[in-house]
């Protein structure tokens, strides 16, 4: 292969990457703001039990003497800030430990996609031939299926064999293991296709005339090359878990009632939309909305601006 | 006399092309048979590099060359034929069993912009080696002799924790180099080193690989293309086509007296600065991608002195008068 | 008149705040059916020069000041449809890499076919022939069956010949060829040399040819212009500043040649590297790496003088002219 030499038409940067990542960020204010809406959303449901004016788990915190209550700055009742729900909990309380369940909910399914589908991605891309076939025909099977299809088939089965009680108490687990388990073939093949590309690098074969072992090569090496388009990836697929534990929540397939999600707040109040009492569906969902868009956006920029040809010669 | 450091017998390489799976079946003679289409990248070579030498090798695109590269340090393994590392055979040793040779043998890529991984620094791309083939070393003799290797191929220590992309070409290749000595290896293949750098930076990375020879008695085998560099720098030149060895010769004797017919096509169409230059012998078409296995002479489709002996049969490497192997029939047959 | 006059261009690459000078106070002229090389080594600027001249510098470079006048017309003042009248019928363009020329989804006939439908109106038929025979008129061997052929059915030479068969559909004026057989065979490097010689001297077409290689640019070009650090450093015939050059850095550039040094010896190199656009030293650009370099080099840019038959922006060569010619004014007197 015949190398292009580099005449100046776009001069090199200076300077680290990511101080050029940070410096770019820092300029675009639209991703600075998605950025703090996302702490924002984390901090707040990480401090929930302490900025919650209301103990959720307080047997007497379901009164339905205080049922569908409206927003305060419509009914005058200041001691339910948002409003209550149907069962007279306190919605900002419930909206608050819902979040914090959805994105709990949201970045460890995730986590589990990425760890799965990036040691996959990672070892078809690199060993190939029939493992690799094996591992993407796998892919294909997995994707195959309608995710939703699958978790609510399977979800509905365990409920009826274990019975309510036993799903009430381990539905954030099998929620984050379903949803983990469905996604794990974007992941795979994303890092697939980095892999193959830099599996052909030749500080690659330096590596492995060094005698370095393959597995190290795969994750010191090729691995954190690959970085950049799991991270755009690594955000949409934390606002799609949320958004699909949102869809079985809202289909009764999600968290049990005791332990509402932003899905089963939506779900429960939808019967209450045209009744009157709106704001029971409609704040839950507003702050759905935003979270998932701060998130897109995030995830939307990364791309623009982690693309290595703007970094690699 | 110098020991021989490489030997290289009959070795043969073929890559099968990715042709889908349907398509490898064809109807012949009434019957469906399985056909593989193999692309000859060796067909034959027979090298011997010694200690403390410089061998050159040069050749066009296809010619095998860095194929030949790969298969010697072990990055494809050959379809047939041996090598030998100082009388013991390594070409179809694993990994693991490979682990003492690849002390001894190191590489230099071509391009400096991929060699060197974009994600590590310096330090950790030179201490990855060291830390691994001298696990006795301590943190703080490693670090020295990391400052050392920098400072001896002319990069200021200081700046070990930088990432590749903020070095020039010409220094990330001097890197590359550190690289490849810091296991203090006797023998170094380059694959073109210098083809991606400007002339007067080729010029350094060139005296630095001639200063680092001297001082620590390596062997060189020098790909590249760059006709002025082989006759600057080798002790001896091998002319490679289509996989097979066509000349080899020390250097004087090769660019005074050329005996092959592509040697000499080679050495006449490189331009050179000196008003005496010569018509370039023209050859008649193409460099050809090796598919087929070549029955007879790699060279008879572009060759004017081609006769039918050079159709059917394919010449050995014959050593000359002056110490120089030549395979031409038309050569052995003297009508050159 | 001359074809191509430059003068005094200046490019500038705006990076942030910051402006970066690609090419500073660069002019020269170029004739009818005249030769031309430049020289020099990444980051010198030739490329972006040869991309100016038919004003196809993009963001965030732009066109400073100067002016590019081809015969009276001036360039950097054109509008697009008054570029493209310019572009490609009386300057062309011939890259390094044939690939980025020729899309790889449309036979290379097609591709030839569409160049002359665009500018002309005939029928397929008619344009197909034309276009054969001109992939006669490179060489290309079977050019019937070529015609019918993707681009990457055929080899590097090959395809390299389809552009300057596109090239030539055109008539144009002026070709401006960067780098064309860098990525080339050695063998088929010395015949497509060959042929663009042959095609500039029968039509009677100007050459510009960007390379970084003293040997090519020795077999073709009859001018050669070298370049450092975005300037023109040194300007003559070809021979001239390759037997006898008179600006350090081309001394030094020739003299890193390894055909200048004894085999085994060490080379000479030039110390240090080329100056990236950001860390321009001040003065003259290569006064740090310069065995010649004096503390007016340190501060002051060196004029653009005649030295015998050659042009070199440098002041050791401008005080030994000044010596000289007051020389020759005292034998006069």
């Amino acid at each position: 292969m015949k190398n292009v030499k580099k005449d100046l038409l776009h001069p090199p940067l200076s300077g680290s990457r990511w101080h050029h990542i940070w410096s770019g960020f820092v300029g675009d204010k639209l991703a600075v703001l998605a950025l703090l809406i996302f702490i924002f959303y984390c901090l707040v449901s990480f401090l929930a039990p302490l900025l919650a004016p209301f103990d959720i788990n307080d047997p007497a915190f379901i009164d339905l003497i205080n049922s569908e209550i409206a927003p305060s700055w419509i009914s005058q009742d200041y001691r339910f800030l948002l409003g209550t729900d149907a069962q007279g909990r306190d919605l900002l309380s419930v909206i608050l430990y819902g979040t914090r369940l959805s994105l709990t909910i949201g970045l460890c399914a995730v986590a589990i996609q990425a760890t799965l589908g990036i040691c996959i991605g990672l070892i078809a891309g690199y060993l190939g031939g029939r493992i690799d076939n094996f591992l993407m025909r796998c892919a294909d099977i997995q994707l195959s299926f309608s995710n939703m299809m699958v978790a609510i088939v399977f979800l509905a089965i365990f409920q009826s064999i274990f019975g309510i009680a036993m799903y009430q108490q381990l539905a954030m687990v099998i929620l984050i293991l379903v949803i983990g388990l469905s996604e794990w073939p974007l992941f795979a093949r994303t890092v697939r296709a980095s892999v193959l590309a830099e599996k052909h690098q030749e500080y690659v074969d330096a590596a492995r005339v060094m005698g370095i072992s393959s597995k190290r090569i795969m994750f010191r090496h090729i691995l954190p090359n690959t970085l950049s388009p799991i991270l755009v990836i690594f955000t949409v697929q934390i606002a799609n878990a949320i958004v699909a534990e949102a869809a079985l929540s809202f289909l009764g397939l999600g968290m049990p009632v005791t332990e509402p999600s932003l899905g089963s707040l939506i779900s429960d109040g939808f019967t209450y939309m045209f009744s009157g009492s709106w704001w029971i569906c409609v704040i839950p969902s507003t702050t759905l909305i935003i979270l998932i868009l701060a998130m897109n956006m995030l995830g939307d920029w990364l791309r623009d601006h982690l693309n290595p040809k703007v970094y690699k010669d | 006399m110098n020991q021989p450091l490489i030997q290289i017998n009959n070795l043969e390489k073929a890559f099968a092309t990715k042709d889908s799976w349907f398509k490898q079946w064809r109807f012949q003679n009434g019957k469906f048979r399985h056909y593989k289409d193999n692309i000859h990248a060796l067909n034959g070579v027979n090298l011997t590099i010694y200690k403390g030498e410089t061998l050159c090798v040069v050749g066009e695109t296809g010619c095998g060359k860095s194929t030949l590269a790969r298969t010697i340090m072990g990055l494809t393994t050959p379809t047939s034929g041996e090598i030998h590392y100082l009388d013991q055979r390594i070409d179809h040793l694993n990994n693991k069993q490979r682990m003492l040779f690849r002390r001894q043998m190191q590489m230099v890529f071509q391009n400096p912009y991929a060699s060197l991984n974009p994600r590590m620094t310096i330090y950790q791309t030179l201490n990855e080696p060291i830390a691994f083939h001298s696990p006795q070393l301590t943190r703080t003799e490693i670090d020295e002799k990391i400052d050392a290797l920098l400072e001896s191929v002319g990069i200021s220590a200081s700046s070990s924790d930088r990432y590749p992309h903020e070095f020039s070409g010409g220094q990330r290749q001097r890197i590359s180099l550190a690289r490849a000595l810091s296991v203090e290896p006797d023998f170094i293949v380059a694959d073109e080193p210098l083809s991606a750098l400007d002339v007067s930076v080729q010029a350094q990375v060139l005296n630095l690989m001639m200063d680092k020879q001297e001082e620590r008695n390596l062997s060189y085998l020098f790909i590249t293309h760059d006709l002025a560099v082989v006759e600057h720098f080798a002790t001896r030149v091998a002319v490679m086509y289509l996989g097979r060895i066509c000349e080899l010769a020390p250097t004087d004797d090769l660019f005074s007296r050329p005996k092959h017919p592509y040697t000499r096509a080679l050495l006449s169409a490189t331009p050179r600065l000196d008003s005496n230059a010569t018509q370039p012998i023209k050859l008649i078409g193409e460099v050809p991608t090796p598919i087929e296995k070549p029955i007879g002479c790699v060279f008879q489709a572009r060759c004017p002195y081609a006769n039918q002996r050079c159709y059917s049969e394919s010449p050995n490497m014959l050593l000359q008068s002056d110490s120089s192997s030549v395979a031409c029939h038309a050569v052995e047959e003297e009508r050159i | 008149m001359n074809l191509l006059s430059v003068s005094h261009l200046h490019v500038s690459f705006q990076i942030k705040k910051q402006e970066l000078a690609a090419l500073i106070d660069v002019s020269f002229t170029l004739n009818r059916g005249e030769r031309i090389a430049i020289v020099g080594e990444s980051g010198a600027g030739k490329s972006i020069l040869g991309f100016s001249i038919v004003n196809l510098i993009s963001k965030p470079g732009f066109i400073k000041s100067g002016s590019v006048k081809l015969e009276k017309k001036e360039i950097t003042k054109m509008n697009l449809r008054q570029l493209q009248e310019v572009r490609g019928k009386r300057i062309a363009m011939i890259f390094q890499d044939p690939m980025m020329t020729l899309n790889p989804v449309i036979t290379i006939g097609d591709q030839l076919v569409e160049t002359i439908r665009s500018h002309t109106k005939i029928t397929y038929k008619d344009a197909r022939n034309i276009a054969i025979k001109k992939l006669q008129h490179v060489q290309i061997s079977s050019p019937e069956k070529r015609f019918d052929q993707y681009p990457h059915e055929l080899s590097g030479g090959m395809r390299q010949r389809v552009i300057i068969a596109s090239v030539l559909l055109l008539n144009p004026d002026i070709i401006i060829a960067d780098e064309p057989t860098t990525a080339l065979d050695v063998t088929i490097q010395a015949e497509i040399l060959q042929l663009l010689l042959s095609i500039c001297h029968d039509n009677g077409v100007a050459l510009i040819l960007i390379s970084h290689d003293l040997g090519v640019v020795s077999k073709v070009a009859e001018r050669t212009l070298v370049m450092y650090a975005g300037r023109i450093v040194e300007e003559g015939p070809t021979l001239e500043i390759i037997n006898d050059p008179q600006h350090p850095y081309t001394q030094g550039l020739l003299n890193a040649l390894p055909q200048m040094t004894l085999p085994g010896q060490r080379l000479n190199q030039i110390q240090g590297s080329m100056p990236s656009l950001t860390e321009r030293p001040t003065g003259c650009a290569f006064h740090p790496r310069c065995p010649y370099a004096t503390e007016k080099c340190q501060q002051e840019q060196p004029n653009f003088i005649h030295s015998g038959v050659s042009s070199v922006s440098c002041f050791l060569v401008e005080d030994m002219v000044k010596e000289f010619s007051n020389q020759d004014l005292e034998i006069n007197e």
